[in-house]
């Protein structure tokens, strides 16, 4: 880069600066209003709790198995580690342990959170304060033994006819109760509610509900079908055909190759790649090579092939002629 | 009881008069002999300014007035309207494509002005302040995606909260806090994409749009 001041001292065109601008603005006025009544934008309505108990209660990814999963211990959420427990370290790369040195910043301990405060909240109920009473009392071994019983039970689950689960017989202790309930509870639309009251009146923070569907199956589902999943590039996709995020190229390109793809450690990598990497572009002119490269491949000669064509390329203010 | 002096017209040559130590005249002085008003808002243009990519700055800019427009009116109705009336689902397109228009034209400035080397001849700083615009307008782009409260604000939300935790940002910017992303998009990061797009455009009227490589140089 030349640290040499460049300035023109040729010849001027006639220019209307203001008048350029409020051509293009109406332009880009004109461009918006012609891709809306051709293309609208998209907007699907968001799923629910409810509609995920309703239409997945069992099975994979299915409602009854994630709640007992966050009961357990077990879930994606319960296991995340920083910003939600500390289950575990969470990302890292190398000696960099972000994610664990800015620590617990949302706590959430999914067993209460998710099954135990909800079925506290239900009304009327004996039998169900009894059972929470019961397992909340027992022994966290025993807590164990009726889960990983309940679990393995869950696969061969079906849901009967007035909404209750089926499972072959077995030690649960007062595990099928919980879930039934909580069940009900998430069908008839109150879990929401739930997971969103908290000291205050009004909301604005769905951490705790979109972490519970996150942990089942009904997002990802959708998101498949939409073309949304990380192996489908994602993150800079949206629904419909509209182009999303497309900006986002080249950072979810990272995702889609070795050893990205197959690390546990995928974000923090990607997002350090892109952090030198985004460095770099605004550096450019520091940097020796890259910033020469348009000196190298005449792509200039094109830009300004008016300009090369009346004055032969020479000097940029060249020194006046002496008088004679 | 004392009598104020009667204030000192404005202008004038500052060094001769009470207002040179004036931290107002200072910064007025400063202002002035940096970006005089005919560079300010100039009625002419070098010669060599005369190509199709030229156009690609100013569309950029007419995309973020249209994006700051619409988005101040959808801010004025609130964040729930779009989905309940079609004159609000119409604003909610209108600020989407200006969106893409917005990144599309940028992208082809960024890519003319890369070619061109404009961070030549005392440059720099243009270059930089163009090319973090550019890396700003993401995150305000996809505080706006995980704000829009349907499926794809759910998806979205949740799968950008692993890159945002796992380097530590999600324990101060929570990609399913609606409230705070919203806080976000409609304010902290449109009032940082519009200052680093007026210290740009004011950067490029001060120095003047790159002249053409000299091709003696370019060979040599």
């Amino acid at each position: 880069m030349s640290a040499q001041k460049l300035e023109w001292k040729g010849a001027y065109a006639p220019y209307d600066l203001v008048k350029e601008l409020c051509i293009a603005i109406g332009v880009m006025i004109a461009l918006t209003v012609v891709l809306t009544i051709l293309f609208s934008s998209p907007d699907d309505r968001p799923s629910t709790i409810a509609q995920w108990s309703r239409q997945i209660p069992v099975g994979e990814g299915g409602f009854v198995p994630t709640a007992l999963s966050e009961l357990d211990g077990s879930s994606g959420t319960a296991e995340y580690g920083p910003p939600y427990n500390h289950a575990a370290d969470g990302q890292h790369a190398a000696f960099l342990y972000p994610q664990k040195w800015l620590g617990v910043s949302h706590p959430i301990d999914t067993a209460q959170a998710y099954v135990i405060e909800p079925l506290r909240t239900v009304p009327n109920d004996p039998a169900l304060q009894s059972a929470l009473a019961t397992y909340q009392a027992a022994p966290e071994k025993t807590q164990k033994e009726w889960t990983d019983a309940y679990t393995k039970a869950l696969e061969k689950a079906s849901v009967e006819g007035n909404g209750s689960i089926k499972v072959p017989a077995g030690s649960y202790g007062p595990v099928p109760v919980m879930m039934s309930s909580l069940l009900a509870l998430a069908q008839s639309g109150g879990l929401e509610g739930s997971l969103l009251t908290s000291n205050q009146f009004f909301q604005t923070d769905y951490t705790k509900p979109l972490l519970f569907m996150a942990d089942g199956g009904l997002l990802e589902k959708r998101a498949e079908a939409q073309h949304l999943l990380g192996e489908q590039w994602g993150m800079m996709n949206e629904t419909g055909s509209y182009p999303g995020q497309s900006w986002l190229w080249l950072y979810t390109f990272w995702y889609q190759i070795e050893p990205f793809s197959g690390s546990e450690n995928a974000d923090i990598l990607v997002i350090l790649v892109m952090s030198v990497l985004s460095l770099a572009f605004v550096a450019i002119p520091f940097i020796p090579g890259v910033r020469s490269i348009p000196r190298w491949i005449p792509v200039h000669r094109l830009i300004w092939r008016e300009h090369y064509k009346a004055t032969g390329g020479g000097p940029l203010n060249p020194p006046a002629r002496a008088a004679p | 009881m004392s009598v104020a002096p009667p204030p000192k017209p404005p202008g004038g040559d500052s060094s001769k008069t009470p207002h040179g130590d004036s931290w107002t005249v200072r910064a007025r002085e400063a202002a002035v002999g940096a970006l005089p008003p005919e560079k300010l808002l100039p009625d002419g243009q070098p010669t060599y300014v005369a190509s199709w990519i030229y156009i690609f700055g100013v569309a950029t800019i007419a995309a973020l007035v249209v994006i700051v427009g619409s988005g101040v009116i959808l801010a004025l109705k609130g964040p729930a309207w779009w989905h309940d009336t079609g004159v609000g689902h119409f604003f909610n397109s209108i600020h989407m494509w200006a969106v893409e228009l917005f990144f599309f034209t940028m992208v082809i400035h960024l890519w003319g002005k890369y070619w061109m080397a404009a961070w030549r001849g005392g440059r720099a700083r243009t270059w930089i302040t163009g090319a973090v615009t550019f890396l700003i307008a993401i995150p305000a782009a996809l505080t706006g995606y995980v704000s829009q409260q349907n499926f794809d604000a759910q998806w979205i939300s949740t799968q950008a909260k692993d890159a945002m935790n796992s380097v530590g940002i999600g324990a101060f910017f929570n990609t399913t806090n609606f409230g705070q992303m919203y806080s976000w998009h409609i304010l902290l990061f449109p009032i940082a994409v519009v200052a680093l797009v007026v210290g740009h455009i004011l950067l490029v009227r001060r120095h003047g749009v790159v002249p053409p490589f000299e091709l003696e140089q370019r060979r040599s």
